[in-house]
Protein backbone atom coordinates (compact mmCIF):
# COMPACT_ATOMS: atom_id res chain seq x y z
CA UNK A 1 0.00 0.00 0.00
CA UNK A 2 1.11 3.53 -0.79
CA UNK A 3 0.08 6.93 0.51
CA UNK A 4 0.40 10.08 -1.58
CA UNK A 5 -0.53 13.63 -0.62
CA UNK A 6 -2.11 15.79 -3.32
CA UNK A 7 -1.59 19.52 -3.02
CA UNK A 8 -4.48 20.37 -5.37
CA UNK A 9 -7.62 18.68 -6.69
CA UNK A 10 -6.13 18.72 -10.20
CA UNK A 11 -3.06 16.90 -8.94
CA UNK A 12 -5.28 14.39 -7.12
CA UNK A 13 -7.25 13.68 -10.29
CA UNK A 14 -3.99 13.22 -12.20
CA UNK A 15 -2.73 10.78 -9.58
CA UNK A 16 -5.98 8.81 -9.62
CA UNK A 17 -5.79 8.61 -13.44
CA UNK A 18 -2.17 7.44 -13.31
CA UNK A 19 -2.63 4.96 -10.47
CA UNK A 20 -5.79 3.30 -11.75
CA UNK A 21 -8.85 1.90 -10.05
CA UNK A 22 -7.01 0.45 -7.05
CA UNK A 23 -6.29 3.99 -5.88
CA UNK A 24 -8.79 5.68 -3.60
CA UNK A 25 -9.17 9.31 -2.68
CA UNK A 26 -9.31 10.05 1.05
CA UNK A 27 -10.28 13.29 2.77
CA UNK A 28 -11.65 13.10 6.34
CA UNK A 29 -11.61 9.31 6.18
CA UNK A 30 -14.77 8.87 8.26
CA UNK A 31 -16.21 6.29 5.86
CA UNK A 32 -13.10 4.90 4.18
CA UNK A 33 -10.98 4.28 7.29
CA UNK A 34 -13.73 2.32 9.11
CA UNK A 35 -14.16 0.29 5.90
CA UNK A 36 -10.39 -0.35 5.83
CA UNK A 37 -10.42 -1.30 9.53
CA UNK A 38 -13.21 -3.79 8.81
CA UNK A 39 -11.31 -5.07 5.72
CA UNK A 40 -14.23 -4.03 3.51
CA UNK A 41 -11.90 -1.77 1.52
CA UNK A 42 -8.27 -2.50 0.72
CA UNK A 43 -7.06 0.23 -1.60
CA UNK A 44 -3.57 -0.19 -3.07
CA UNK A 45 -2.91 3.53 -3.00
CA UNK A 46 -4.43 6.30 -0.90
CA UNK A 47 -4.48 9.75 -2.48
CA UNK A 48 -4.92 12.21 0.38
CA UNK A 49 -7.00 15.23 -0.64
CA UNK A 50 -6.92 16.89 2.75
CA UNK A 51 -4.12 19.27 1.75
CA UNK A 52 -5.78 20.19 -1.57
CA UNK A 53 -7.87 23.02 -0.13
CA UNK A 54 -9.56 24.43 2.93
CA UNK A 55 -13.11 24.53 4.25
CA UNK A 56 -14.73 27.42 2.39
CA UNK A 57 -18.02 29.22 1.77
CA UNK A 58 -18.24 31.69 -1.09
CA UNK A 59 -21.32 33.70 -1.92
CA UNK A 60 -21.81 33.93 -5.66
CA UNK A 61 -24.80 34.54 -7.94
CA UNK A 62 -27.06 34.67 -4.90
CA UNK A 63 -26.13 31.16 -3.88
CA UNK A 64 -23.26 29.62 -1.97
CA UNK A 65 -20.29 27.66 -3.27
CA UNK A 66 -19.01 25.28 -0.61
CA UNK A 67 -15.50 23.83 -0.82
CA UNK A 68 -15.41 20.03 -0.90
CA UNK A 69 -13.15 19.91 2.16
CA UNK A 70 -15.68 21.78 4.29
CA UNK A 71 -16.36 19.60 7.30
CA UNK A 72 -19.74 18.83 8.83
CA UNK A 73 -18.78 20.90 11.90
CA UNK A 74 -17.99 23.84 9.60
CA UNK A 75 -21.51 23.56 8.12
CA UNK A 76 -22.95 23.54 11.65
CA UNK A 77 -21.11 26.74 12.62
CA UNK A 78 -21.13 28.79 9.40
CA UNK A 79 -22.98 32.12 9.44
CA UNK A 80 -23.26 31.98 5.63
CA UNK A 81 -24.94 28.56 5.75
CA UNK A 82 -27.25 29.68 8.58
CA UNK A 83 -28.39 32.56 6.40
CA UNK A 84 -28.50 31.04 2.91
CA UNK A 85 -29.26 27.31 3.30
CA UNK A 86 -29.76 26.46 6.99
CA UNK A 87 -31.04 22.97 6.16
CA UNK A 88 -27.42 21.93 5.50
CA UNK A 89 -26.47 22.79 9.08
CA UNK A 90 -29.66 21.21 10.41
CA UNK A 91 -28.90 17.95 8.59
CA UNK A 92 -25.19 18.00 9.49
CA UNK A 93 -26.11 17.82 13.19
CA UNK A 94 -27.56 14.34 12.60
CA UNK A 95 -24.29 12.99 11.17
CA UNK A 96 -22.53 10.48 13.42
CA UNK A 97 -21.01 12.01 16.53
CA UNK A 98 -18.94 15.12 17.22
CA UNK A 99 -15.71 13.35 16.25
CA UNK A 100 -17.12 12.27 12.89
CA UNK A 101 -18.34 15.82 12.27
CA UNK A 102 -14.90 17.25 13.13
CA UNK A 103 -13.28 15.14 10.36
CA UNK A 104 -15.90 14.23 7.76
CA UNK A 105 -16.24 16.48 4.70
CA UNK A 106 -19.15 17.41 2.44
CA UNK A 107 -17.22 16.30 -0.65
CA UNK A 108 -16.46 12.96 0.96
CA UNK A 109 -20.06 12.42 2.04
CA UNK A 110 -21.35 13.12 -1.47
CA UNK A 111 -18.70 11.00 -3.21
CA UNK A 112 -19.29 8.11 -0.77
CA UNK A 113 -23.03 8.22 -1.57
CA UNK A 114 -24.25 6.22 1.38
CA UNK A 115 -27.99 5.80 0.76
CA UNK A 116 -28.56 6.82 4.40
CA UNK A 117 -26.34 9.91 4.03
CA UNK A 118 -27.92 13.16 5.13
CA UNK A 119 -25.93 15.48 2.86
CA UNK A 120 -26.69 13.68 -0.44
CA UNK A 121 -30.39 13.92 0.44
CA UNK A 122 -30.20 17.64 1.22
CA UNK A 123 -28.06 18.32 -1.87
CA UNK A 124 -30.84 16.85 -4.04
CA UNK A 125 -33.55 18.77 -2.15
CA UNK A 126 -31.64 22.06 -2.61
CA UNK A 127 -31.05 21.42 -6.32
CA UNK A 128 -27.31 21.71 -5.71
CA UNK A 129 -24.68 21.18 -8.40
CA UNK A 130 -21.60 19.13 -7.71
CA UNK A 131 -18.45 20.51 -9.31
CA UNK A 132 -15.69 18.10 -10.15
CA UNK A 133 -12.30 17.95 -11.80
CA UNK A 134 -10.64 15.17 -13.78
CA UNK A 135 -7.80 15.08 -16.31
CA UNK A 136 -10.49 15.86 -18.94
CA UNK A 137 -11.39 19.13 -17.23
CA UNK A 138 -14.03 20.45 -14.88
CA UNK A 139 -17.76 19.81 -14.94
CA UNK A 140 -20.82 20.43 -12.80
CA UNK A 141 -23.44 17.74 -12.25
CA UNK A 142 -26.93 18.29 -10.82
CA UNK A 143 -27.17 16.43 -7.51
CA UNK A 144 -30.28 14.67 -8.84
CA UNK A 145 -28.14 12.99 -11.51
CA UNK A 146 -25.00 12.57 -9.43
CA UNK A 147 -26.33 9.82 -7.15
CA UNK A 148 -26.94 6.58 -9.02
CA UNK A 149 -27.29 3.70 -6.59
CA UNK A 150 -25.79 2.33 -3.37
CA UNK A 151 -22.35 3.94 -2.89
CA UNK A 152 -22.27 4.73 -6.62
CA UNK A 153 -22.15 8.15 -8.23
CA UNK A 154 -21.58 9.60 -11.68
CA UNK A 155 -17.94 10.25 -10.72
CA UNK A 156 -15.35 8.61 -12.96
CA UNK A 157 -12.52 6.79 -11.12
CA UNK A 158 -10.15 9.71 -11.78
CA UNK A 159 -12.63 12.47 -10.96
CA UNK A 160 -12.86 14.28 -7.62
CA UNK A 161 -15.46 16.60 -6.11
CA UNK A 162 -14.12 20.14 -5.70
CA UNK A 163 -17.17 22.22 -4.73
CA UNK A 164 -20.87 22.03 -4.01
CA UNK A 165 -22.86 24.86 -5.49
CA UNK A 166 -26.15 25.63 -3.75
CA UNK A 167 -28.43 27.95 -5.75
CA UNK A 168 -30.09 30.92 -4.09
CA UNK A 169 -33.43 30.04 -2.52
CA UNK A 170 -36.39 32.16 -3.73
CA UNK A 171 -38.06 34.56 -1.28
CA UNK A 172 -40.64 33.01 1.09
CA UNK A 173 -38.81 29.69 1.08
CA UNK A 174 -38.48 27.57 4.21
CA UNK A 175 -36.78 24.26 4.80
CA UNK A 176 -36.72 21.48 7.35
CA UNK A 177 -34.83 18.24 7.91
CA UNK A 178 -36.46 15.50 9.96
CA UNK A 179 -34.75 12.24 10.86
CA UNK A 180 -35.48 9.17 12.94
CA UNK A 181 -32.57 6.97 14.07
CA UNK A 182 -32.67 4.17 16.61
CA UNK A 183 -29.87 5.80 18.61
CA UNK A 184 -28.41 9.31 18.53
CA UNK A 185 -25.74 9.36 15.83
CA UNK A 186 -26.75 6.04 14.30
CA UNK A 187 -27.72 5.62 10.66
CA UNK A 188 -31.19 6.96 9.91
CA UNK A 189 -34.19 4.65 9.71
CA UNK A 190 -35.56 7.37 7.47
CA UNK A 191 -35.08 11.09 7.02
CA UNK A 192 -36.87 13.70 4.95
CA UNK A 193 -35.62 17.04 3.64
CA UNK A 194 -38.27 19.60 2.67
CA UNK A 195 -37.66 22.87 0.81
CA UNK A 196 -40.91 24.78 0.27
CA UNK A 197 -41.64 28.12 -1.41
CA UNK A 198 -44.92 29.88 -0.64
CA UNK A 199 -46.99 32.37 -2.62
CA UNK A 200 -49.36 33.79 -0.04
CA UNK A 201 -51.15 30.89 1.64
CA UNK A 202 -50.36 28.48 -1.16
CA UNK A 203 -47.37 26.41 -2.02
CA UNK A 204 -45.61 27.62 -5.14
CA UNK A 205 -42.88 25.02 -5.21
CA UNK A 206 -41.90 22.04 -3.06
CA UNK A 207 -38.98 19.67 -2.89
CA UNK A 208 -39.32 16.58 -0.68
CA UNK A 209 -36.47 14.08 -0.62
CA UNK A 210 -36.02 11.06 1.66
CA UNK A 211 -32.89 9.10 2.53
CA UNK A 212 -32.20 5.64 3.97
CA UNK A 213 -35.28 4.29 2.19
CA UNK A 214 -33.93 3.49 -1.29
CA UNK A 215 -30.66 2.90 -3.11
CA UNK A 216 -30.19 6.65 -3.52
CA UNK A 217 -31.89 9.84 -2.28
CA UNK A 218 -35.57 9.29 -3.05
CA UNK A 219 -37.50 12.22 -4.52
CA UNK A 220 -41.03 12.08 -3.12
CA UNK A 221 -42.56 13.38 -6.36
CA UNK A 222 -46.15 12.31 -5.67
CA UNK A 223 -46.19 14.18 -2.36
CA UNK A 224 -44.54 17.21 -4.01
CA UNK A 225 -47.27 17.17 -6.67
CA UNK A 226 -49.99 17.20 -4.01
CA UNK A 227 -48.33 20.14 -2.29
CA UNK A 228 -47.76 22.38 -5.34
CA UNK A 229 -50.61 24.84 -5.75
CA UNK A 230 -52.32 23.68 -2.54
CA UNK A 231 -52.70 25.21 0.89
CA UNK A 232 -50.25 23.01 2.84
CA UNK A 233 -52.59 22.69 5.85
CA UNK A 234 -55.27 21.12 3.64
CA UNK A 235 -53.13 18.32 2.24
CA UNK A 236 -51.04 17.08 5.18
CA UNK A 237 -52.82 13.69 5.39
CA UNK A 238 -52.34 13.14 1.69
CA UNK A 239 -48.67 14.14 1.85
CA UNK A 240 -48.16 11.61 4.62
CA UNK A 241 -49.83 8.81 2.68
CA UNK A 242 -48.12 9.63 -0.65
CA UNK A 243 -44.69 9.91 0.98
CA UNK A 244 -45.23 6.59 2.75
CA UNK A 245 -46.49 4.90 -0.41
CA UNK A 246 -43.27 5.88 -2.21
CA UNK A 247 -41.35 3.77 0.30
CA UNK A 248 -43.52 0.64 0.31
CA UNK A 249 -43.33 -2.34 0.61
CA UNK A 250 -41.37 -1.74 3.85
CA UNK A 251 -44.32 -0.95 6.11
CA UNK A 252 -42.36 0.43 9.04
CA UNK A 253 -40.13 2.69 6.95
CA UNK A 254 -43.18 3.76 4.96
CA UNK A 255 -45.04 4.80 8.11
CA UNK A 256 -42.00 6.63 9.50
CA UNK A 257 -41.28 8.38 6.20
CA UNK A 258 -44.89 9.56 5.93
CA UNK A 259 -44.79 11.07 9.41
CA UNK A 260 -41.38 12.67 8.84
CA UNK A 261 -42.57 14.16 5.53
CA UNK A 262 -45.59 15.63 7.27
CA UNK A 263 -43.45 17.14 10.06
CA UNK A 264 -40.91 18.48 7.55
CA UNK A 265 -43.65 20.16 5.53
CA UNK A 266 -45.25 21.74 8.61
CA UNK A 267 -41.93 23.11 9.84
CA UNK A 268 -40.72 24.27 6.41
CA UNK A 269 -44.01 26.13 5.86
CA UNK A 270 -43.74 27.80 9.28
CA UNK A 271 -40.22 28.89 8.45
CA UNK A 272 -41.21 30.12 4.98
CA UNK A 273 -43.88 32.31 6.60
CA UNK A 274 -41.35 33.73 9.04
CA UNK A 275 -38.97 34.82 6.28
CA UNK B 1 4.70 -4.02 -0.86
CA UNK B 2 3.83 -1.40 1.65
CA UNK B 3 5.82 1.74 1.93
CA UNK B 4 6.58 2.91 5.45
CA UNK B 5 6.76 6.63 5.95
CA UNK B 6 8.10 8.68 8.82
CA UNK B 7 5.44 10.25 10.99
CA UNK B 8 6.40 13.13 13.27
CA UNK B 9 3.90 14.84 15.50
CA UNK B 10 3.51 16.63 18.79
CA UNK B 11 2.21 14.33 21.53
CA UNK B 12 0.97 15.97 24.73
CA UNK B 13 3.41 18.84 24.20
CA UNK B 14 6.44 16.65 23.45
CA UNK B 15 7.84 15.31 20.20
CA UNK B 16 6.91 11.89 18.86
CA UNK B 17 7.84 10.01 15.72
CA UNK B 18 7.34 6.57 14.21
CA UNK B 19 7.73 4.74 10.93
CA UNK B 20 4.22 3.73 9.92
CA UNK B 21 2.39 2.03 7.06
CA UNK B 22 -0.07 4.05 4.95
CA UNK B 23 -2.98 2.17 6.52
CA UNK B 24 -1.75 2.49 10.11
CA UNK B 25 -4.33 4.39 12.10
CA UNK B 26 -3.41 7.13 14.53
CA UNK B 27 -4.75 4.83 17.27
CA UNK B 28 -2.30 2.08 16.33
CA UNK B 29 0.57 4.54 16.01
CA UNK B 30 -0.19 5.89 19.47
CA UNK B 31 -0.56 2.52 21.17
CA UNK B 32 2.12 0.42 19.49
CA UNK B 33 4.69 2.96 18.32
CA UNK B 34 4.66 5.61 21.04
CA UNK B 35 3.41 3.66 24.05
CA UNK B 36 0.35 5.85 24.54
CA UNK B 37 -1.75 2.92 25.75
CA UNK B 38 -4.06 5.26 27.64
CA UNK B 39 -5.88 5.51 24.27
CA UNK B 40 -8.16 2.48 24.01
CA UNK B 41 -9.12 0.41 20.96
CA UNK B 42 -12.86 -0.16 20.86
CA UNK B 43 -15.01 -0.46 17.76
CA UNK B 44 -12.65 0.62 14.96
CA UNK B 45 -15.52 2.49 13.32
CA UNK B 46 -15.43 5.86 15.07
CA UNK B 47 -18.61 5.08 16.98
CA UNK B 48 -17.73 4.13 20.56
CA UNK B 49 -15.38 6.95 21.63
CA UNK B 50 -12.83 4.89 23.58
CA UNK B 51 -10.02 6.05 21.24
CA UNK B 52 -10.91 9.75 21.56
CA UNK B 53 -7.96 12.15 21.33
CA UNK B 54 -7.62 15.80 20.39
CA UNK B 55 -6.11 16.53 16.97
CA UNK B 56 -5.04 20.17 16.83
CA UNK B 57 -7.39 20.74 19.76
CA UNK B 58 -10.44 19.04 18.23
CA UNK B 59 -12.05 15.78 19.30
CA UNK B 60 -11.44 12.93 16.85
CA UNK B 61 -11.62 9.15 16.89
CA UNK B 62 -7.99 8.11 16.53
CA UNK B 63 -9.15 4.81 14.98
CA UNK B 64 -10.53 6.63 11.92
CA UNK B 65 -7.61 9.02 11.40
CA UNK B 66 -4.73 7.70 9.32
CA UNK B 67 -1.52 8.13 11.27
CA UNK B 68 0.04 9.96 8.32
CA UNK B 69 -2.82 12.46 8.38
CA UNK B 70 -1.62 13.50 11.84
CA UNK B 71 1.86 14.32 10.50
CA UNK B 72 3.18 17.67 11.78
CA UNK B 73 0.04 18.11 13.87
CA UNK B 74 -0.61 18.11 17.59
CA UNK B 75 -2.18 15.14 19.37
CA UNK B 76 -3.46 15.32 22.93
CA UNK B 77 -4.43 12.25 24.96
CA UNK B 78 -6.01 11.95 28.39
CA UNK B 79 -2.48 11.89 29.84
CA UNK B 80 -2.40 15.67 29.29
CA UNK B 81 -4.75 16.01 32.28
CA UNK B 82 -1.84 14.98 34.50
CA UNK B 83 1.13 17.08 33.42
CA UNK B 84 2.88 16.76 36.79
CA UNK B 85 3.00 12.98 36.73
CA UNK B 86 3.19 12.98 40.53
CA UNK B 87 0.14 10.76 40.98
CA UNK B 88 -2.20 13.62 41.88
CA UNK B 89 -5.47 13.37 40.00
CA UNK B 90 -7.16 16.01 37.88
CA UNK B 91 -10.27 17.49 39.56
CA UNK B 92 -12.46 15.86 36.88
CA UNK B 93 -10.94 12.48 37.70
CA UNK B 94 -11.58 13.17 41.40
CA UNK B 95 -15.21 13.87 40.53
CA UNK B 96 -15.41 10.58 38.56
CA UNK B 97 -14.06 8.74 41.61
CA UNK B 98 -16.43 10.45 44.03
CA UNK B 99 -19.46 9.62 41.94
CA UNK B 100 -18.44 6.08 40.96
CA UNK B 101 -18.46 7.22 37.32
CA UNK B 102 -15.77 4.72 36.29
CA UNK B 103 -16.46 1.01 36.57
CA UNK B 104 -14.51 -1.05 34.05
CA UNK B 105 -12.77 2.15 33.01
CA UNK B 106 -12.60 1.44 29.30
CA UNK B 107 -14.66 4.47 28.26
CA UNK B 108 -13.16 6.76 30.90
CA UNK B 109 -10.29 8.29 28.90
CA UNK B 110 -12.66 9.31 26.12
CA UNK B 111 -15.26 10.55 28.57
CA UNK B 112 -12.71 12.73 30.39
CA UNK B 113 -11.39 14.35 27.20
CA UNK B 114 -14.89 14.90 25.84
CA UNK B 115 -16.02 16.45 29.14
CA UNK B 116 -12.99 18.78 29.18
CA UNK B 117 -13.83 19.93 25.64
CA UNK B 118 -17.41 20.58 26.70
CA UNK B 119 -16.09 22.76 29.51
CA UNK B 120 -14.10 24.80 26.96
CA UNK B 121 -17.16 25.54 24.81
CA UNK B 122 -19.93 25.51 27.43
CA UNK B 123 -19.08 26.52 30.99
CA UNK B 124 -21.62 25.19 33.53
CA UNK B 125 -23.60 23.09 31.03
CA UNK B 126 -27.05 21.69 31.77
CA UNK B 127 -27.50 17.93 32.24
CA UNK B 128 -29.11 17.84 28.81
CA UNK B 129 -26.06 19.55 27.28
CA UNK B 130 -23.78 17.08 29.05
CA UNK B 131 -25.76 14.10 27.77
CA UNK B 132 -25.68 15.55 24.26
CA UNK B 133 -21.91 16.15 24.48
CA UNK B 134 -21.14 12.55 25.52
CA UNK B 135 -23.66 11.01 23.09
CA UNK B 136 -20.75 9.69 21.01
CA UNK B 137 -18.99 8.02 23.96
CA UNK B 138 -20.50 4.67 24.86
CA UNK B 139 -20.42 3.26 28.40
CA UNK B 140 -21.79 -0.24 28.98
CA UNK B 141 -21.36 -0.18 32.78
CA UNK B 142 -22.73 2.91 34.44
CA UNK B 143 -25.95 3.75 32.66
CA UNK B 144 -24.39 7.22 32.26
CA UNK B 145 -26.12 8.82 35.26
CA UNK B 146 -23.01 8.79 37.44
CA UNK B 147 -20.88 10.08 34.57
CA UNK B 148 -23.28 12.97 34.02
CA UNK B 149 -23.27 13.63 37.79
CA UNK B 150 -19.46 13.78 37.86
CA UNK B 151 -19.17 16.04 34.81
CA UNK B 152 -21.92 18.30 36.08
CA UNK B 153 -20.21 18.72 39.44
CA UNK B 154 -16.79 19.39 37.91
CA UNK B 155 -18.00 21.88 35.31
CA UNK B 156 -20.20 23.70 37.82
CA UNK B 157 -17.09 24.65 39.81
Amino acid sequence: MRYVRASSFEEAAGLLAELGEDARAIAGGQSLVPMMNLRLARPAVLVDLSGAGEPSFERGGGGVVIGALTRHCDLERSAVIAEECPILAEAARFIGNVRVRNRGTIGGSLAHADPAGELPCVAVALGASIRTVSPRGVRALPAGEFFQTYFTTALEPDEVVTHVEVPALPPHTGSSFQELARRVGDFAVSAVAAVITLAGDHCRDARLVACAVAQRPLELTAAEGVLRGAKPEDVLDEIESRAGAAVSPNGYKAAVTGVLARRAVVEAVDRARAR
Amino acid sequence: MSEEQLLRFELNGGEASAWVQPDTTLLEALRTHTGATEVKNGCGEGVCGTCTVLLDGELVSSCTVLALQADARSVTTVRSLLPAGDGALHPLQEAFLRHGAAQCGFCTAGMLLTACQLGESTPAPTREEIRHAIAGNLCRCTGYTKIVDAIEEYLAQ
